[in-house]
């Protein structure tokens, strides 16, 4: 028989809060994987919603085209605001 | 130490000079604390210690909720059973944080299961005692559960991601767990003088085998330094023996029972206590499958997996079902 198929758990921990990733879990369908969920990652109160993903689902970037994919973001240090002195004389800013 | 005697298939550590440019990359990524995801390039030795060790600490974990599962229609009240329940089910939590860890390394969790149920796979040798009083379920959150945590809350620093993210949850859960078992026997010590009895038997009964969790003396493995240089295990199993007997003993002392150790002191120059002698030829015959309950946990185990199968037969079936159904109605 063939496995469960695997689910990513997010769970958003207080209003106002994203969802945050927190694990995986096998279940037959959505709404087994939810059921499950609730059971696996919040006995302890963590959460006010649950999303389930299934990991198929998920499309993730390669370690290694870690190097290519993020250099271009290294060398825009002037997206910083520190990049900018600023007097000190000059307040609110 | 829900994983004992982890094999790394190392036969001797090697130098950076030693490895292949990856390997070696790996091994810096490692000392320099950067955590390894799954997609990251790791020594295939590397990766297969890791699934036996974490898949052995859920093992454990599923496991250890038989000896504790065996007093739950037995809990002296109603406060007590739900609390054991809670318990229980947490231990099924932490297997499952566990088993989706290994299996983010590549492994399937029914390939994981057939491991353990095949005999391939081990569990923690403390499971293989039985629960013969009520007072055995304030011991086990004491002293399996302090043991557990002592070795735990190191594995949170360990290198691999899925495997230290786990450990962080678990360890926030743990600590109800000792607490529980602390309470049940601090209210048989201060019960009757039967009651008292009950609380020193179990503690006769669970002490040497709680100590014998950490693993054999360092001086006899080569694992631990080939694991410890991949930084998945962080403490040696001496050095986690003796924090634990240092920190029990006091308990133990308010409590007014005794360790079964005539050799027991507290050693002023060390600063710390002194016990005696470990039965290791136990340790050893226990995970072999020869302790009191070996056969019988095992037997438990298979039983539930293949009397389950329907379940999770019908379960995806009727997904399947309604999917098929969604999709031409679409």
């Amino acid at each position: 028989m063939s496995e469960w198929p695997l689910w990513e758990i997010f769970i958003r921990s207080q209003h106002g809060l994203a969802h945050k990733h927190v694990g995986s879990l096998h279940a037959p369908d959505a709404e087994m994987a939810i059921k499950n969920a609730r059971d696996v990652y919040t006995r302890r109160n963590e959460g006010v919603s649950i999303w389930a993903v299934k990991s198929a689902d998920v499309t993730a970037t390669a370690p290694g085209e870690k190097g290519p994919l993020f250099e271009p973001a290294n060398s825009k240090i002037y997206r910083h605001p520190t990049f900018f002195p600023m007097p000190d004389e000059v307040k609110h800013i | 130490m829900y994983a004992q005697m982890v094999d790394t298939g190392a036969k001797k550590l090697r130098a950076l000079e030693d490895m292949g440019p990856e390997e070696r990359a790996f091994q810096e990524r490692v000392d320099a604390d950067v955590k390894i995801e799954p997609k990251d390039w790791m020594p295939e030795a590397y990766r297969k210690t890791l699934i036996r060790q974490i898949s052995q600490h859920a093992h454990s974990e599923i496991v250890g909720m038989l000896p504790e599962g065996n007093w739950i229609t037995r809990a002296p009240s109603l406060k007590r059973k739900a609390i054991l329940m809670a318990k229980v089910q947490d231990e099924a939590g932490h297997g499952l944080y566990l088993y989706a860890a290994a299996e983010t390394l590549g492994v399937s969790r029914d390939q994981l299961i057939a491991d353990l149920h095949a005999g391939k796979a081990k569990y923690s040798s403390i499971f293989n005692y039985p629960t013969l009083t009520w007072a055995d379920i304030g011991a086990i959150g004491w002293l399996v559960d302090g043991a557990a945590i002592m070795n735990q809350i190191p594995l949170c620093r360990c290198s691999f991601g899925p495997y230290s993210r786990a450990m962080i949850r678990v360890c926030k859960e743990e600590s109800f767990h000792q607490r529980q078992g602390f309470d049940i026997m601090m209210t048989l010590c201060r019960g009757s003088a039967e009651q008292k009895a009950m609380a020193q038997d179990a503690l006769n009964r669970w002490w040497w085998p709680s100590l014998m969790m950490f693993g054999p003396p360092d001086a006899d493995s080569v694992h631990s330094a080939q694991s410890a240089q991949w930084k998945i295990k962080i403490l040696s199993n001496d050095e986690l023996r003796q924090r634990f007997v240092d920190q029990t003993v006091p308990q133990a002392d308010y409590l007014g029972i005794t360790m079964p150790d005539p050799e027991l002191e507290w050693n002023a120059e060390r600063g710390h206590y002194d016990f005696g002698p470990i039965d290791w030829d136990e340790l050893y015959n226990v995970v072999k499958g020869n302790g009191p309950c070996n056969r019988d946990r095992l037997r438990t185990r298979v039983r539930a997996w293949e009397e389950g199968a329907w379940v999770r037969e019908a379960a995806l079936a009727y997904a399947e079902k309604r999917a098929a159904r969604a999709q031409k109605a679409a």
